[in-house]
């Protein structure tokens, strides 16, 4: 047992039993786990005599606060009657006694207040989809005053945008575009073959990458990079102020934050889109000839042949709408956060993973509606 | 370890880390600061900039010490080195008889408190958790003795419990302080530092929080070293006042010692027109300094 292990010493005398403390009563030495179980024990083993016991802390080495707390909540939050003690000691005793009788507000579990959280869960609802339709007729009106003064506009801004938006994003999108058009060809390869349709895979390819997969993935790709950076920037703004230093300014945050977003992103999104789909074709392109003898030079002119341009035109105006739509959430959950880390951690996953679901959705909704075009 | 420092126990529990039973007694002024020869200095933009230059300071148990300085005079970078976050260029920093590089291992909130210029509270978790946040990591004691100790530590810094459950967003100035001072001292830390306590608080709450440091102080034995620029501050609670200039301490003596002392800094600082409105402030409550 080491010289300052907190512990009780008792000994039998004349006036009764002396419960005699030793050791550092401090926060530190007391949360060591076999100090912490050897005294909790025996402070859980006090007879219900306590009360008549001497008590002596005269000999304690050292105690804090939460030493103090410790030897009240064992003591039932009484003094004992016969205790003998330094007037430091005392007075911490007596602070502890002081504060430590207060209870803490319990809310308690009841169906009114389950029914009140259901409300709270619609309103939250409507509340965003009211901020959703607010942000987008805000952006209605500020591409109407853009149009009418374009010289007023924030360029600068969109030009910004577009560079981290669009250009620092071409790398990425290549590699995974190539990727994925190789996967597919070798997937499709497989099968054609035991039809001896191998020649089909131009058709395939084509199709699915220049009318779905190309969009889509692009706009996958940067709903997770650069819807997430929207808000983060515009949630960062929120808990350094820099909104309401904007607003006090009088300047319009929808007209410098959001629209210039937006642009960026109905420009860049259809672009990165085209370049996705390029990349993924040569990758396409690559694995036939290296794996079935397609010559690039057959595959370029079946591909014209087995695409309509329709599907082209399909994908751009597909991807314009991802692009305003990613930018769109994006400010909306950074318009949203509160001046707190966890708000910003919560808006940016929010973010992220509502312009994902939004994309693949709409990107359902364009495969009904335009089922009769290009195929 | 420097030659000077003094004598280390292994444990962190020497006589200057002893919080004495009856408070700061005059018998037991063993150094809990000790700075050595210090030089710091930082580099930007390829340029060199010297802020401390064979600085000393000896900060003994119980005293209440205010470190005066102009703006990028270091003061805030000597805090920092005290609590271990920089490292100097050069020379030695001691505290509670340890090197101030391993102040910032494991158990550190029972040797030193830090309340930050801007509470630097959690802002993930409430009042109640920030506060618990040293003891709940220890994983050890019960979740209603911490419950316990946190109430006792919030009402000691003057705050209602109710509060107990906000989050830190829900706070003003003057009640996040207050927080955060209950967390620095959750763990009852021989040592005290504060960093601008009174900045962003009106005169009422600033008088209010130097009332409450100057208790603390008294009730716990406890060593405070703060650094700030409120003059009434300086003068309502501190016992000692370090000023730095020039790269270095000019000047570590009781409030009224360092007034007197010639120098351009101490003039201006002081006797300026700010400084003046103070010292009146000094002559008619003489008997708070």
């Amino acid at each position: 047992m080491s010289d300052t292990q907190p512990r009780i010493a008792f000994e039998q005398s004349a006036d009764g039993l002396h419960a005699r403390l030793l050791g550092l009563w401090t926060a530190e030495n007391l949360a060591e786990p076999e100090h912490w179980d050897a005294l909790h024990s025996a402070l859980g083993k006090l007879s219900k005599e306590w009360r008549n016991w001497q008590w002596d802390l005269r000999s304690m080495d050292r105690m804090d606060h939460l030493g103090a707390q410790l030897l009240w909540n064992a003591w039932c939050r009484q003094w004992p009657d016969h205790l003998q003690i330094h007037p430091g000691q005392r007075a911490m005793l007596e602070r502890v006694a002081q504060f430590s009788s207060v209870l803490l507000p319990r809310r308690p579990q009841t169906a009114w207040g389950m029914f009140l959280r259901l409300g709270a869960v619609v309103a939250r609802v409507e509340e965003h989809v009211v901020g959703a339709v607010r942000l987008l007729g805000q952006l209605l009106l500020d591409a109407i005053k853009l149009a009418r003064a374009p010289r007023a506009g924030p360029w600068r801004d969109v030009s910004g945008h577009l560079y981290g938006v669009g250009a620092t994003a071409l790398p990425i999108t290549a590699l995974v575009g190539f990727l994925i058009g190789v996967v597919l060809a070798y997937l499709m390869m497989q099968q054609l073959r035991q039809f001896g349709a191998d020649a089909f895979i131009v058709n395939i390819l084509g199709v699915a990458l220049i009318r779905e997969l190309g969009p889509v993935l692009a706009a996958i790709l940067i709903a997770g990079r650069s819807g997430s950076a929207i808000t983060a920037q515009i949630g960062v703004m929120r808990v350094t102020e820099e909104l309401d230093a904007m607003k006090v300014m009088g300047i319009p945050e929808g007209f410098r934050l959001v629209l210039p977003r937006a642009i960026a992103m109905a420009v860049a999104m259809p672009l990165l889109a085209v370049w996705t789909t390029l990349a993924a074709l040569l990758g396409g392109m690559l694995a036939s000839d290296l794996v079935m003898g397609l010559t690039p030079a057959y595959f370029v002119t079946a591909l014209a042949k087995a695409v309509q341009v329709s599907n082209l035109w399909l994908a751009v105006g597909k991807s314009t709408v991802f692009g305003l739509m990613i930018a769109l959430i994006g400010c909306h959950y950074g318009l949203r956060i509160k001046p707190n880390t966890q708000s910003l951690g919560e808006g940016t996953t929010a973010s992220v993973v509502t312009s994902i679901t939004m994309v693949i959705l709409v990107d359902a909704l364009f495969a009904v509606v335009f089922k009769d075009v290009g195929i | 370890m420097s030659p000077h420092a003094p004598p280390s126990h292994g444990s962190l529990s020497p006589e200057g880390a002893d919080l004495s039973w009856d408070g700061p007694a005059a018998d037991r002024r063993s150094a809990v600061v000790e700075i050595r020869n210090l030089w710091s200095g930082f580099r930007a933009g390829g340029v060199e900039t010297l802020i401390h230059k064979d600085l000393n300071l000896s900060i003994a148990q119980g005293e209440l010490l205010s470190i005066v300085g102009g703006s990028g005079s270091g003061k805030t970078v000597l805090l920092r080195q005290i609590l271990g976050l920089e490292t100097p260029m050069r020379g030695s920093i001691t505290v509670l008889g340890r090197p101030a590089e391993e102040l910032t291992r494991a158990g550190a909130a029972s040797r030193v408190g830090m309340l930050f210029q801007h509470g630097a509270l959690y802002s993930a978790f409430t009042v109640l958790e920030n506060i618990a946040f040293p003891l709940r990591e220890l994983k050890v004691l019960p979740e209603d003795l911490v419950r316990d100790a946190v109430m006792v530590k919030l009402q000691m810094v003057g705050l209602d419990p109710a509060h107990a459950l906000k989050m830190p967003a829900d706070l003003s100035g003057g009640m996040i302080k207050r927080v955060a001072l209950a967390r620095a001292l959750i763990m009852d830390p021989p040592l005290l530092l504060l960093d601008e306590p009174t900045a962003g608080l009106d005169p009422d709450r600033a008088d209010a929080f130097c009332a409450l440091v100057r208790s603390l102080h008294q009730e716990l034995g406890l060593t405070v070293v703060m650094v700030t620029h409120d003059l009434d501050t300086i003068y309502e609670i501190s016992t000692r006042v370090a000023v730095v200039a020039d790269k270095h301490v000019i000047v570590d003596a009781p409030p009224r010692e360092v007034i007197a002392f010639d120098h351009p800094f101490v003039r201006e600082f002081f006797l300026g027109g700010r400084g003046l409105r103070a010292m009146e402030l000094l002559r008619l409550h003489p008997q708070d300094v």
